[in-house]
């Protein structure tokens, strides 16, 4: 057992305080220390992305990340992007278009589009399906994701040009 | 899924980095972008009881194209070698390579940096920087040190590193001519079962020099000298191009895994090669 550490990060844009051990891993805070359980554990092995948020500006699993690396950074998960009453364009499009069935993917992969739309507002289908090979999902053969994910970069860009 | 407890040191210079490499010598691991890392101490299989971060260390980032050399600092990360415009003009096949490196996440953290001293004969970058003839810089208690990617390989997780240095990046002559990266894989994310890193030079329908290496097809990646020149001087025919998979495949020493038995991956192999060939010349 090491010493704790004195840990300072924002969360969802909440400040938030707490000690821990250097080796707790960022997806274990957000889940049960923050009860923040959007972001889930698919495997040990960095690979299903379910656990996907954004840490200053970039996608990372959260599974791979020590909270004493993510000390002082910003992380934004899925509660961080809307909430029930007022969905995010992506949440709105992957309920409309049926890009989710358990559910247990759709906060990383949300959380993973988001960015992806922001490095590139106007993406192919391809593009999308390469953006998003870090996001595993059993249920829906990642066609509707797709499909979703498209439909959000369309209103997000025809909401840009209207607001223009 | 569990790391073993470990003392946590983020140093802000390489000289803090060094004293504590130095105080716990075996005991202390440096962690870059942490994706080989992290999931080995999540195993159990890397035991670190010191772990040394190093994002806030100065110095080790940044791309630079000048007179004629590429210089990356070891914590660039595999996105940042995609987004750059400069990098992708002087040696378009680094873009290309870090493209079939893992996924999105992975490589906004992952870094050339740990890529290159992993060690790990599935790592893409050790083998492309053979075939650019990079040379990587080192830096340890008696100062700084350059070892050339092609002498730095000696077998699976075991490199001319000292486990008292770090490396602190990798650097280049730009490149001429075509370039190809070709990777054959199961799926998005794996290791390749067999890929091939080729930069080709022409003198109207001549090839006036090749560089071949290849990855994960032994324990280290393989530079095949004799790939290369197997092409230099030729047409680059389908017969020179035998010539040189003939070549590289007396270097390789594949061994069998769940990718596939030795035959395949020397199959696989033969075929992944001809089609870099084929690629770069074609765009030389």
């Amino acid at each position: 057992m090491t010493d704790k550490m004195h840990i300072k990060m924002t969360v969802n844009g909440q400040a938030q305080e707490f000690l821990a051990e250097p080796r707790e891993l960022l997806i274990h805070t957000l889940r049960e220390r923050l009860d923040i359980t959007g972001p889930h554990i698919g495997c040990e092995t960095s690979h299903c992305g379910a656990c996907t948020v954004t840490m200053n500006g970039k996608s990372v699993k959260s599974c791979t990340v020590f909270v004493a690396q993510a000390n002082g950074s910003d992380v934004t998960t899925i509660e961080g992007l809307g909430t029930p009453d007022n969905l995010h364009v992506l949440q709105m499009a992957f309920k409309e278009h049926h890009g989710l069935q358990c559910g247990f993917c759709t906060p990383g992969m949300i959380t993973r589009a988001s960015k992806l739309l922001e490095e590139n507002p106007s993406p192919t289908e391809e593009e999308v399906r390469f953006g998003m090979a870090g996001n595993l999902c059993r249920c829906t053969g990642y066609q509707n994701i797709v499909k979703s994910i498209l439909a959000a970069a369309a209103e997000m860009n025809a909401a840009k040009e209207a607001a223009e | 899924m569990i790391p073993a407890a470990f003392e946590y040191h983020r140093p802000k210079d390489m000289e803090g980095v060094l004293s504590v490499l130095a105080e716990h010598g075996d005991d202390a691991r440096v962690l870059a972008g942490g994706h080989s890392l992290i999931p080995m101490m999540k195993l159990r299989m890397a035991d670190v009881p010191h772990l040394i971060d190093l994002q806030d260390v100065g110095g080790l980032g940044g791309i630079d194209v000048a007179d004629g050399t590429i210089r990356l600092g070891a914590m660039v990360t595999q996105a940042e070698i995609i987004a750059h415009e400069g990098l992708a003009k002087a040696a378009p096949i680094l873009r290309e390579a870090s493209l079939q490196i893992a996924d999105p996440q992975v490589r906004y953290m992952g870094t050339i940096g740990g890529n290159v001293a992993n060690g790990d004969p599935g790592n893409d970058m050790p083998g492309l920087m053979q075939c650019l003839d990079a040379t990587f810089t080192l830096v340890g208690a008696d100062g700084e040190r350059q070892i050339a990617a092609r002498e730095f390989y000696q077998a699976a997780y075991m490199t001319a590193r000292e486990d008292d240095e770090v490396l602190t990046g990798v650097s280049f002559t730009v490149p001429s001519g075509g370039y190809a990266y070709e990777k054959q894989k199961r799926k998005i994310g794996d290791y390749a079962t067999a890929a091939a890193a080729v930069q080709i030079t022409r003198d109207g329908e001549t090839c006036s020099g090749a560089a071949i290496a290849m990855t994960n097809l032994s324990d280290t990646p393989i530079f095949s000298d004799a790939a290369g020149a197997a092409l230099t001087g030729t047409q680059v025919t389908d017969s020179d191009i035998d010539a040189a998979v003939k070549a590289m495949l007396s270097d390789i020493d594949p061994t069998e895994d769940n990718r596939g038995p030795i035959e395949f991956k020397r199959h696989a192999s033969a075929v992944i090669l001809r089609r870099a060939i084929a690629r770069a010349w074609s765009r030389a």
